[in-house]
């Protein structure tokens, strides 16, 4: 590593871009791609087993690979990939070098060594607990070591990422206030250390109940703290999102916030107040009282809700004005219309924000009230809600971005700009018809993390309304579409990273 | 650029049409802040409100001798329970099955004590679709009044292992 402190110039952005940084997001967000990959494979598997008419795998396979396609998605690829944009938005947009970069190879080593782990714990049917191992249900121990070691390498990144921005605040490498992209993803290493601290709490002493040195561990108190991370990585997930969605907005059609005050204050709400929202998981539970569900329900969670609406109006009005700038003023729409749709990043972009708002944000903001949560508390629909946050929202806002990341860090051309842009809209319209069949399947009362909605081996005989199975079906027929959307983004990437002509040192070409 | 440090002094007021956005948004979630509030005293339908710890092996002896009191018949190997009028109704949540099978009357209030004596279940009563987390060591309390006759299902929403998918319970309004 004796290059580590080379550096070169970003022919693009004129951004100081230093090799160790570089290289770690290499490797992170490489690692992303590897897991999305398992993790796409089993969302196949598990879509096309609730399918009645396919019903692919059998029962104990599927709740293998259920927890498998949770585990990879939710935690590692979208940590993995955000853990690379803590050091792009650090190291990069500040023109810094990486603060200790072995400590984040090091860090890097933990979380692979944790996924692995886990990856095995579950495929070897040792951990079919789902993604929330809900205690007094017992995994192996090394599963829970597993979960910790990662949860430590991603606590270390977070770390590394205040580092550099101390770094670079006493080597003077900008001048001012951080990058709005910056600030944005400062919110989410903060709220990503409180989540962290969450995942501790709970999954140490759940170990230590494992491996048989605590006899009794209260199963409501569990679901309580996990969900201080279960629920709040996702929030980690919405401030990292919205950060791309800015990053993305100047990417593709260079626009420029309209007011910084405001879209900072957002992140700001964000931190103080999306943390309190977790607790919406435990309003059908039978131990908080009503007035902490009353408090919990309503301005905890309506003042997060508020930043999410300022961004709703921000993120548009940012593309609006740089498009206006650039002469597209026929009309109220000629700036949407003469938007680059044909590159990935903007439908990227718009269709983040459409399918995180509208299919997201409003069944979540709904589903948390306290009588609304007993319709929907662990049906179908529940799972609905978060495949239009963290799949449509933030998966999607992750995959446009990946395809600008390729040139301008990795120094790749990007193989396929076609087969990328047509991801992006295969992907978003697979996802909305999944949303959908999960939501009107899941109103209608079709369980979540079921093996058979025809209840086949049921002692008691009972089967639902057609609607459910129609409603089921539409929803496979989008999670096979999503998943066609998610291998071609596999391919676009890793046939890029590797194979893609290696751009010159001054060549100024994004895609 | 939002990739790039703004100008010296950011902290600039805001545009008109900004502020009106952000004071319609800050209403709305201040109504939606009042109607939670709203909806829990003034609506008649919210989840449990007594919050009860018991541990496993008390709530098995309590259900059993429920039981034991009210049994009416046997469906597939599963006691079928008649409770009196307004009496507290035991249902107990294990793997993988709910038990008993209830046979209430339309318009009686029932105080349902629900518990589970293992895993964490969760319970969904179709086709009306009402669901609770059932946890093991707390009992989930709801005054029901059942306001419809027929047959409901009790169907298992939260993963119980192999078995989950078998687990259907039954209520038998008359």
């Amino acid at each position: 590593m004796s290059n580590e402190l080379d550096v070169r110039t970003c022919p693009i952005t004129g951004k100081k871009v230093f090799k160790n940084a570089q290289n770690l997001i290499w490797i992170n967000a490489v690692t992303a791609v590897v897991f999305i990959l398992i993790g796409g494979i089993m969302a196949f598997t598990v879509a096309m087993t609730r399918w009645p008419a396919v019903h692919l795998l059998s029962a104990d396979m599927f709740y293998r690979f259920l927890t498998a396609h949770g585990f990879n998605m939710l935690i590692f690829w979208i940590v993995f990939f955000e853990i690379a944009g803590l050091y792009f938005g650090s190291a990069v947009l500040l023109n810094s070098r990486l603060a200790a970069p072995r400590l984040a190879w090091f860090a890097y080593i933990l979380m692979l060594v944790g996924a692995i782990i886990v990856d095995i714990m579950i495929f070897t049917g040792k951990a079919t607990v789902m993604f929330t191992s809900y205690v007094p249900l017992k995994a192996d121990p090394l599963y829970y070591v597993g979960v910790i070691l990662f949860a430590v390498g991603a606590l270390i990144g977070c770390a590394i990422f205040f580092g550099t921005l101390a770094v670079a605040k006493a080597e003077k490498t900008y001048e001012g206030s951080v990058p709005l992209v910056t600030f944005g993803l400062s919110a989410a290493a903060i709220i990503a250390v409180w989540t962290l601290a969450c995942g501790a709490i709970i999954y140490i002493p759940t170990f230590l109940w494992s491996i048989g040195l605590i006899q009794n561990l209260d199963a409501a108190m569990y679901r309580l703290i996990f969900w201080g991370l279960g629920h709040a990585s996702q929030q980690i997930n919405v401030t990292a999102m919205v950060s791309v969605w800015y990053l993305l907005a100047t990417l593709t059609v260079g626009a420029k916030p309209v007011n910084e005050k405001i879209c900072r204050s957002a992140f700001v709400l964000y931190i103080l107040f999306i943390n309190l929202a977790p607790e919406h998981h435990l309003l059908t539970d039978p131990t908080l009282s009503p007035w902490h569900k009353m408090v919990n329900t309503s301005y905890m969670m309506y003042l997060a809700v508020l930043a999410s609406m300022i961004h709703a109006l921000a993120i548009p009005m940012t593309a609006e004005v740089a498009q206006r700038k650039k002469g597209y003023t026929k009309g109220m729409f000629e700036w949407l219309t003469k938007a680059p749709w044909n590159e990935p990043g903007f439908p990227a972009m718009i269709f983040s924000l459409i399918l995180f708002g509208f299919i997201g944000g409003i069944t979540g903001v709904t589903y948390g009230t306290e009588q609304l949560s007993i319709k929907s508390h662990n049906t179908w629909a529940l799972t609905g809600h978060y495949h239009g946050t963290v799949v449509g929202g933030t998966t999607l806002a992750f995959m446009g971005l990946t395809y600008y990341v390729i040139p301008l860090i990795f120094r790749r051309n990007l193989i396929g700009k076609k087969w990328a842009t047509a991801q992006v809209y295969i992907y978003a319209i697979g996802i909305t018809l999944l949303t959908i069949g999960m939501g009107g399947a899941g109103t209608l009362g079709s369980p979540r993390r079921h093996w058979d909605v025809t209840f086949a081996d049921a002692i008691i005989p009972f089967s639902f309304d057609p609607t459910v199975i129609l409603f089921t079906t539409i929803a496979a027929i989008g999670g096979l579409i999503a998943v066609t959307g998610g291998a071609i983004y596999v391919g676009v990437s890793v046939l890029s990273v590797f194979f893609g002509r290696k751009l010159a040192p001054n060549e100024a070409k994004l895609l | 650029m939002s990739i790039m440090s703004p100008e010296k002094y950011w902290w600039k007021p805001a545009d008109l049409q900004e502020k009106i956005w952000i004071t319609i948004a800050m209403l709305w979630c201040l109504v939606l802040t009042i109607m939670m509030f709203g909806w829990h005293f003034f609506g008649t339908q919210n989840p449990s409100i007594e919050p009860l710890k018991i541990t496993p092996e008390n709530y098995r002896t309590v259900s059993e001798a429920f039981i034991a009191k009210y049994k009416v018949g046997e469906e597939a190997g599963i006691p079928i329970v008649a409770p009196p009028d307004g009496a507290d109704v035991y249902l107990r949540a294990q793997m993988w099955n709910w038990t008993p099978i209830l046979k209430l009357k339309k318009g009686v209030n029932y105080k349902f004590h629900i518990s589970s004596v293992d895993l964490m279940h969760g319970f969904s009563l179709m086709p009306i679709v009402m669901n609770f987390q059932i946890v093991p060591g707390h009992d989930n309390i709801l005054n029901m009044t059942p306001t419809s006759t027929g047959t409901f299902h009790i169907l298992c929403n939260e993963f119980c292992g192999i078995g989950h998918h078998t687990m259907i319970g039954k209520i038998i309004v008359i």
